[in-house]
């Protein structure tokens, strides 16, 4: 009876009376005795100091090491790499996460028609969405589509029948199919070879991305909802290294003049002011992105055939680059951003008003 | 409490290293970095070194992974081993490099400090992996001073179980005091990784 509170005792978890009988004991019986000890120096063992969050940026490090140390035969192509990092942040973030935590409600944020959108769900249910998009480039893949084959290719219909699926919102348990899936994808362009980069994604809707840029668009959005889940919780979490950034940057700026064509034909931007012949240098707007991945592009204003060019530049935004992506995720809403405008008024709300107009759910 | 992965994940996991799949290696970080990382923070509490000694451990395997034998055990707990390994033949280097400069401390004094740091990796482990009922428990009694009845109302099970759950979680901790030094200087000229 005693022996088995030696282990409340060890931890001083037992009441006064208690820790006197044991004591007691313990002058009388050896065996007791040693364990006591023994329990005792098991207690110095214990500590309570969580572990220290891992610096999301020493796996890049560590694998590049790796890397240095002995060259992959199977490496994971270059395109992929912004992907394979945004997954493994997020992934790091869930991992120490509580029921409290999966639960907790996100408010996800975009633009449509014109104004910012909202939509609550949980935690579990931002993996979810991500997990279900990603599904289109593994379908793409050749690979099972997690909503099945003949789920639709409009994202945010995906998003809707995955969340309508059940009347019991989404627990924990979509972490290991999203990470799974996850690899998956990466391992899956890995052995693909070249060719695969350029294999068209589509989006529904006329809309399609060569896998390169859709993996890219992925991290983009996985970054972007790693954020919203770590607002939630109140977590720190950083943008993408600046090469990342940059690169996912350089794919917004690159669908710019096809998004302000598109809402040009709704009416919902200025007309084209001077139409140039296919591949020749067009009226543009000087983009200047400062901060880590930052650069300088040149947006063709009047068609997405047209080149952008400094010559022809008629006006000029400058803003951040995490404020620049922001904007692109429809978390900023495009009257608000942008801290240097210089030139044609017109040109510059057209381009801000594209640039949140490609976020979605 | 994390766990084992499968016998199969891990035998496919060697696999794919030997392959020479990058993909694998990111995964393989993705498993066990916070373990590693965790356990090299406990042996140097130095958070830099334990980066160092992240980067070493899976340049090791990355590099070997044939000197994974799953006959041996899990993949994991090899890991855990090594990370032990490496992380202590870095305390050592580290105490010996502060000797020769302050000429304080004896070789006594080194190795107990060695032992001491190998007990406490092995302890990490230890709470890392048994199973959480035992760690819940523990976790009451020690982090949040409860007492042994206030544990068993929280857990929601009788006093008996709790007094079971923290006497067998000690018990498991113990073990890691009991055990042969893997990170004692071996005969011969060196610890062979």
């Amino acid at each position: 009876m005693l022996a088995s509170l030696l282990g409340a005792w060890a931890l001083s978890a037992c009441s006064a009376e208690e820790t006197a009988l044991v004591e007691a004991h313990l002058t009388e019986c050896g065996a007791c005795a040693d364990e006591a000890l023994r329990l005792r120096d098991a207690v110095g063992l214990l500590h309570s100091e969580r572990t220290l969050d891992l610096d999301p940026m020493l796996r890049a490090r560590v694998l590049e090491s790796c890397l240095g140390r002995r060259p992959a035969r199977v490496p994971v192509p270059d395109w992929a790499a912004p992907y394979d990092a945004e997954a493994a942040r997020l992934d790091a973030l869930l991992r120490d996460f509580g029921d409290a935590e999966w639960h907790a409600p996100v408010r996800l944020k975009w633009f449509q028609e014109e104004r910012s959108a909202r939509r609550r769900t949980t935690v579990a249910g931002v993996i979810g969405h991500l997990m279900t998009v990603d599904g289109l480039v593994v379908g793409a893949l050749g690979l099972d589509d997690p909503l099945g084959a003949d789920a639709p290719a409009d994202p945010t219909e995906r998003t809707e029948i995955y969340w309508g699926a059940t009347t019991e919102p989404p627990t924990r348990a979509v972490h290991g199919p999203w990470r799974d899936q996850s690899h998956t994808l990466i391992r899956t362009v890995s052995f693909a070879g070249r060719g695969v980069a350029d294999l068209s994604v589509s989006y529904g809707d006329q809309f399609a991305l060569p896998l390169r840029d859709a993996l890219l668009d992925r991290a983009f959005e996985c970054w972007i909802h790693g954020s919203d889940i770590a607002e939630a919780v109140h977590y720190p979490y950083a943008p993408p290294c600046g090469a990342h950034l940059h690169r996912m940057i350089d794919l917004a700026v690159r669908l710019l003049p096809s998004a302000l064509a598109a809402r040009r034909r709704g009416g919902l931007a200025g007309p084209a002011r001077d139409l140039v012949a296919a591949g020749s240098p067009g009226r543009s707007l000087r983009l200047d992105v400062e901060g880590p991945g930052g650069g300088e592009w040149f947006v063709a204003l009047d068609s997405p055939a047209a080149i952008g060019c400094r010559e022809r530049s008629v006006a000029e935004v400058a803003l951040d680059g995490v404020e620049f992506c922001q904007l692109v995720a429809g978390h900023i809403p495009p009257e608000e951003a942008a801290a240097g405008q210089d030139g044609d008024r017109e040109a510059i709300r057209d381009v801000l008003y594209a640039a949140a107009a490609m976020s979605r759910l | 409490m994390a766990k084992d992965t499968p016998p199969r994940w891990d035998r496919r996991m060697q696999q794919r290293l030997a392959r020479g799949e990058a993909a694998a290696l990111g995964e393989l970080y993705d498993r066990f970095a916070s373990l590693v990382h965790g356990l090299a923070q406990r042996v140097l509490e130095d958070d830099e070194a334990a980066d160092r000694v992240t980067r070493e451990v899976f340049g090791h395997v990355w590099e070997h992974p044939d000197t994974y034998d799953p006959k041996q055990g899990s993949l994991r707990a090899w890991v855990a081993k090594l990370t032990r390994r490496i992380a202590v033949r870095h305390l050592r280097q580290a105490e010996a490099k502060a000797y020769e400069a302050t000429g304080e401390g004896t070789e006594e004094e080194l190795e107990g400090k060695i032992l001491q740091a190998a007990a406490a990796a092995r302890a990490d482990y230890i709470m890392r992996s048994m199973p959480a009922p035992l760690w819940n428990a523990l976790e009451l009694a020690y982090v949040q001073r409860r007492s042994y009845r206030q544990a068993a109302e929280d857990l929601g099970v009788t006093e008996d179980e709790a007094r079971r759950r923290l006497r067998l979680g000690l018990q498991l901790l113990s073990t890691a005091n009991t055990r042969a030094v893997d990170g004692a200087r071996p005969p011969g000229n060196g610890q062979p990784l």
